[in-house]
């Protein structure tokens, strides 16, 4: 947007000074509670990062940030706001869950998770193909829509667990446990055929999928022929018709790929973590996901980090929770409004002094030739 | 003669508008330069000058939308500040944009309150509008429907109701930016005739224009900018339009273009009973016929949104319609939509009229630019869908070297360009294509002089390389200097063509309004 | 169906009705403006929590609900800040204030009440009680009008006597009104407004204060004018997102906010009674497809299937003065 500003400076500095903005209020609110902000990143970093057992639920958490930040980023490079990803992943993990409920549970994981992904992206895709077709279609807002999305699904999602899938005999509304043949290897096991020794946490081979979910989304963007369309239309509507790209076409593709990115999360916490399909498997991981594309700036290596930037904050703030009673879990999510905040909504209030500060540099050395 | 003289000395003492030394600038640009400027009590003072030359800033400056950096505003020899808009309103100081700016779902009467309500409710400011309105509207010959919605009016209702506005609120200095844009010529001099009305009942009136023409027609006096200064104020009578010309640029100008009689060949585009229905049921184009052969430049006349933007758009293939269109005798199908690929690969490269909003995207580095349209070519495409980039910076390198695009650095985001080499990237893109059509919309809009230049001799060049030209431009002038032959638009059918040498402005502006004699 | 089920049914239509009502019509105000806005439910959440709070601290549900709109009102401010002063992208502005507001009043609640993110509970002069209006008790025996006046409209709280009055005072504000004239002005074309000399900033800012003040009421009647008598963890439950559809529904009118959210609340009220709708012995109509409905109908309304939704033609976009 802005031409005078240093690469290092828009994709880092800025970044990097919003981010810094969230954490110093979050840690005035840790003082305002009594506590040491310091004492409290200590044990946050040390709980996320300063054990194997840490590490695992660290990335484990990050695996499906990693997956809702694709989908707010895919869509978005193609100018849609896809805030549904909390409806698409809650969706897929009923893709899941029914592949793994059916006589496949009973086989092996090689076979199992293959059809579990397609299953995840089927449904994913199903719950943004709607909102999408009525964008394109009719014009009618795609964020309004897949928030209404969201609705829908939680309430097709209680119905099968209350109504469906509920175990005969309980109160619980979720799903009977998966076989065992739908059992996907957690990274210990993984790392066990390595000799690795890893602490057993939920960290599972999701993860590889994550990591190949951002190698596609950075060849899809950047390097494809499609990803150059997607971001055309994304920059300009009228322009893309102009050079003949549909955009009827874009935005069912872009929201599809976003729908099957978010869909994917499922396999990470429905087959890897709880092997049943509970009321509550996305856990706002939809919504995590627009602040990690925001911090990402919407790039699948700034995605990942600040997917791990996530995970560490989920995993380290379990931890403080569980260290400092004075905080819970609800200071994670503050702060992950506040990071929303500020490298998304307040993202000018830093940007215009160094704009005008690179525009006062530039004007200066004109000046000086 | 005594009298007369005094009333000249009254002129001079106090001026309506006096500004000594406006100076603004954005960042690095320095948009007004030690500005001065005079305007008489009575009088309609002219300022042209090319597209950035200033003109809007300093406009925006009166309105309060900027305060300059330095320098005084005199309005009846009494200095003000001009902090924002409710001052300049105050102080007699009416505006009338380019854009209107009107609340399309609004009526009339609630466009004239708005921002000038008597009270917190706004019967009584609705019933006393609706008397002024009607004192004003006899006084001026301005009549308005003061019940009608804004978005039923025709334009030239729109420009008289922003006119209204301004009178409403008092205005003694009423200031019209491009006010001719949109209207036919005939809508253009009910304008005129209003504003001499204005000039006779002691109103100064400020017109900023680009077309010369309107300027010796209507103007008493007139200043010229160039580069965010004023140039030079003269009296209109004492100058001619290649003079004000001249100042303008800063250079003598060639206003006609160098070129050899057309030596037109076969027929390559014939189109035929052409029609364009919109989204809201409106006929844009209605039974459109045309032809052209190879080796000849066909200009599109036409005041703006008479239905030319439609005709590019759906011979660029950007849209549907109904009739049939032939390229090199081949019928092409109009009922698809989205077919800007397909109509690149048939041979028709298009140079759209807006090239911020259609021909390029701006947040996109050059070389992505150079391929825009045709990037999906077998020559930029690698397996599985990727771009084979390579290709495409080689391709854009050498547009750059050919067309002597600077800065030479095709890594750089389109919006680094100034708009004479912006447009220059979409010229070298399309043209080397070698197509057998070109479509060609507004070429130099926004365009320095000697970019101009270049690109019309770069569209001579191609029409002499035997391919065939259509040429839209609103601008009349430009037209005649490049078309071999004229077709005019009015509301979506073609009201007259012309051979370009047995024509002139006041013919084809007849046909503009139109009022020619429908014969083709 | 009963007389009294009737009764019984609309009754608490009325009362699911009133947090909708203003949120809806807070939302209107803001969206006419040409600022859109999915933080409705963040402020709500922040004014249920900040009236409880308060309430629960002083025993005055008047002081509460001041503190609760004040507390609305600063997210408001955030909002108009990002969207107005600094040109962000209103949506994620809007998310930004429901994620922040999910987590600051759970945050603050749990540390200073400890009790799990609740707030005490309340009573007495701490809520908003119901009010008898003249005659109520009298006039009950009388068939059909006693009943409709004794129990459908006496024994409301304040809030929801102030929800259904803001409907007429808004259509009379909007459209009689100058401060209407250029808030709908602002809406549609700012450049108008500005060029008349109105700062369009000031304009859209007010209307977002407007805004958050009844966003605060619609939380303040959830926490001190329900019987939940209090705080309770995430207790919009989507009825911002609900008012925002019901916004849509009423294409930006008072007198459609009314009747959306009379709709909305009507089928709350049916899902709340019911656990299961047989039609005909055919069906079976499930609970939450009654929850679900609200969103369904939004859809099917923006699809412009029934009616097309025309919002503000500036709506979401930042307004910057053209050189």
């Amino acid at each position: 947007m802005n031409s005078n500003i240093p690469k290092w400076v828009d994709i880092g500095l800025i970044p990097g000074l919003n981010l810094l903005i969230a954490f110093a209020l979050a840690g005035i609110g840790v003082l305002v509670v009594g506590e040491s902000p310091y004492r409290a990143l200590t044990i946050l970093l040390q709980g996320a990062l300063g054990s194997s057992y840490g590490i695992g639920y660290t990335l484990f958490y990050a695996t499906s940030f990693v997956f809702t930040g694709l989908a707010v980023a895919v869509a978005a490079h193609a100018g849609h706001f896809n805030i549904g990803g909390e409806g698409q992943a809650g969706v897929g993990g009923i893709g899941v869950a029914l592949i793994c409920l059916s006589f496949l549970g009973d086989s092996h994981w090689l076979l199992v998770f293959p059809i579990a992904v397609l299953a995840a992206v089927a449904f994913g895709v199903a719950w943004a193909f709607v909102p999408a077709y009525l964008q394109a279609r009719r014009g009618s807002h795609i964020v309004i829509t897949t928030i209404m999305f969201n609705f829908i699904a939680a309430a097709l999602l209680v119905y099968l667990l209350v109504n469906v899938l509920k175990v005969e005999g309980t109160l619980a509304p979720e799903s009977r446990r998966f076989g065992e043949g739908a059992r996907i290897p957690q990274m210990n096991e993984v790392g066990s055929w390595f000799g690795l020794q890893l602490a057993s946490t939920p960290w599972n081979i999701s993860f590889f999928v994550a990591v190949a979910a951002c190698v596609f989304t950075w060849l899809l963007i950047w390097k494809s022929k499609l990803g150059y369309e997607m971001r055309a239309f994304g920059a300009s509507a009228e322009a893309a018709v102009y050079a003949g790209i549909s955009p009827f076409k874009i935005t069912m593709v872009a929201m599809t790929i976003s729908g099957a990115m978010a869909g994917m999360m499922a396999l990470n916490t429905v087959m890897g973590e709880s092997q049943r399909l509970i009321l509550d498997a996305v856990q706002g991981a939809g919504f995590v996901g627009i602040a990690v594309a925001l911090m990402g700036r919407s790039h699948p290596v700034g995605i990942f980090l600040a997917a791990v930037l996530f995970g560490i904050l989920f995993q380290g703030g379990a931890e403080l929770a569980f260290e400092m009673p004075a905080i819970n879990r609800d200071l994670i999510v503050m702060i992950q409004g506040l990071v929303i905040l500020f490298t998304g909504a307040l993202e000018n209030m830093i940007r215009w002094p160094i704009s005008s500060f690179f525009d006062f540099r530039a004007t200066a050395k004109e000046a000086a030739q | 003669m005594e009298a007369e003289s005094e009333k000249a000395w009254h002129h001079d003492a106090e001026p309506a508008l006096k500004l000594k030394g406006i100076s603004k600038s954005f960042g690095p640009v320095k948009a007004n330069v030690d500005i001065d400027l005079s305007v008489a009590k009575g009088a309609i003072h002219g300022i042209v000058g090319e597209n950035g030359a200033g003109k809007s800033t300093l406009m925006s400056i009166l309105y309060g939308f900027y305060k300059a950096d330095k320098g005084e505003i005199f309005i009846d020899g009494k200095q003000i500040e001009i902090p924002d808009s409710n001052t300049a309103i105050a102080a007699g100081i009416g505006m009338v944009f380019q854009h209107f700016k009107l609340v399309e779902n609004f009526t009339v009467l609630e466009n004239i309150i708005l921002g000038v309500e008597s009270g917190g409710l706004l019967a009584p400011s609705l019933d006393q509008a609706r008397k002024t309105l009607a004192e004003l509207a006899d006084e001026y010959e301005l009549q308005v429907d003061p019940e009608a919605k804004i978005e039923d009016l025709s334009v030239g209702a729109q420009q008289r109701l922003e006119i209204l506005k301004a009178l409403y609120r008092k205005a003694n200095i009423l200031i019209l930016d491009e006010p001719t844009g949109v209207l036919t010529p005939t809508e253009a001099d009910h304008l005129f005739r209003i504003l001499r009305n204005l000039k006779e009942q002691g109103k100064s009136i400020i017109l900023i224009t680009h077309k010369l023409r309107e300027i010796m027609d209507a103007t008493d006096t007139v200043s010229v900018m160039r580069r965010g200064e004023m140039t030079d104020t003269v009296a209109t009578k004492d100058t001619s339009p290649e003079g004000l010309a001249e100042l303008m640029v800063g250079r003598k100008v060639l206003l006609k273009v160098d070129k050899a009689p057309a030596n037109p060949g076969k027929n390559i585009l014939s189109v035929r009973n052409l029609n364009v229905t919109d989204g809201q049921g409106v006929a844009r184009l209605k039974g459109i016929d045309l032809d052209i052969r190879a080796g000849e430049i066909l200009g599109i006349a036409g005041v703006a949104d008479n239905g030319q933007s439609e005709l590019l758009q759906v011979l660029g293939g950007m849209r549907t319609a109904e009739g049939t269109i032939a390229l090199n005798g081949k019928e092409i199908d109009l009922s698809l939509g989205d077919q800007g690929r397909s109509r690149r690969q048939i041979g028709i490269s298009h140079v759209p009229e807006d090239r911020h909003r259609m021909g390029m995207i701006m947040s996109f580095s050059a070389w992505e630019n150079s391929v825009f349209g045709y990037h999906n070519e077998p020559e930029y495409s690698r397996p599985l869908g990727l771009a084979n980039q390579i290709a495409i910076q080689n391709t854009s390198r050498n547009e750059f070297e050919r067309y002597d695009i600077r800065p030479r650095n095709i890594d750089l985001t389109a919006t680094f360009f100034s708009g004479g080499n912006q447009q220059k990237v979409v010229i070298a893109r399309e043209v080397e294509r070698n197509p057998d059509l070109l479509l060609i919309g507004q070429p130099t809009r926004g365009v320095d002089i000697g970019a101009i230049e270049f690109i019309h001799k770069q569209i001579v060049k191609l029409r002499d390389q035997g391919k065939a030209i259509l040429l839209v431009s609103v601008e009349l002038e430009e037209i005649l200097s490049l078309s071999d032959r004229v077709a005019v638009m009015f509301e979506g059918t073609i009201s007259g063509e012309r051979v370009t040498s047995e024509t002139d402005v006041n013919d084809l502006g007849l046909l503009m309004a139109g009022m020619g004699e429908a014969t083709t | 169906m009963s007389f009294e089920l009737i009764i019984q049914l609309t009754d608490s239509t009325i009362r699911l009705t009133t947090p909708l009502l203003l949120a809806c019509l807070a939302g209107m105000y803001s969206e006419r403006s040409g600022v859109f806005d999915i933080g409705l439910e963040g402020k709500m959440l922040a004014g249920a929590f900040g009236a409880a709070a308060v309430a629960a601290v002083t025993g005055s549900a008047w002081i509460g609900l001041m503190a609760g709109m004040g507390v609305s009102v600063f997210f408001a401010i955030i909002h108009g800040f990002a969207a107005i002063t600094l040109r962000a992208n209103q949506i994620i502005s809007g998310v930004a204030v429901n994620v922040l507001a999910a987590g600051m009043s759970a945050f603050i609640g749990q540390n200073w009440f400890k009790m799990g993110g609740q707030t005490p509970q309340l009573s007495g002069s701490g809520r908003f009680n119901e009010i008898s209006l003249p005659l109520a008790e009298t006039l009950s025996g009388v068939p059909v009008l006693g009943a409709i006046y004794s129990d459908l409209i006496s024994g409301h709280n304040i809030l929801t006597y102030a929800a259904f009055v803001a409907v007429p005072l808004s259509a009379w504000v909007l459209f009689k009104t100058r401060y209407g004239l250029r808030l709908r002005a602002v809406g549609e074309n700012p450049g108008a407004v500005d060029t008349a000399g109105i700062s369009v900033e000031r304009q859209r800012f007010s209307a977002v204060l407007i805004c958050g003040v009844l966003c605060g009421m619609a939380g303040a009647y959830l926490s001190l004018g329900t019987s939940a008598a209090g705080f309770v963890r995430d207790m919009t439950a989507g009825k911002g997102y609900i008012a925002l559809a019901a916004l849509i529904f009423a294409k930006w009118t008072p007198k459609g906010a009314l009747l959306a959210c009379m709709l909305f609340g009507f089928l709350e009220a049916i899902g709340n009674k019911y656990q299961s709708i047989t039609i005909f012995d055919l069906f079976v109509v499930p609970v939450q497809f009654m929850q679900a409905l609200p969103y369904i109908l939004t859809v099917v309304i923006l699809a412009g299937f029934v009616g097309k939704a025309v919002p503000p033609k500036s709506g979401g976009v930042p307004y910057i003065k053209e050189r």
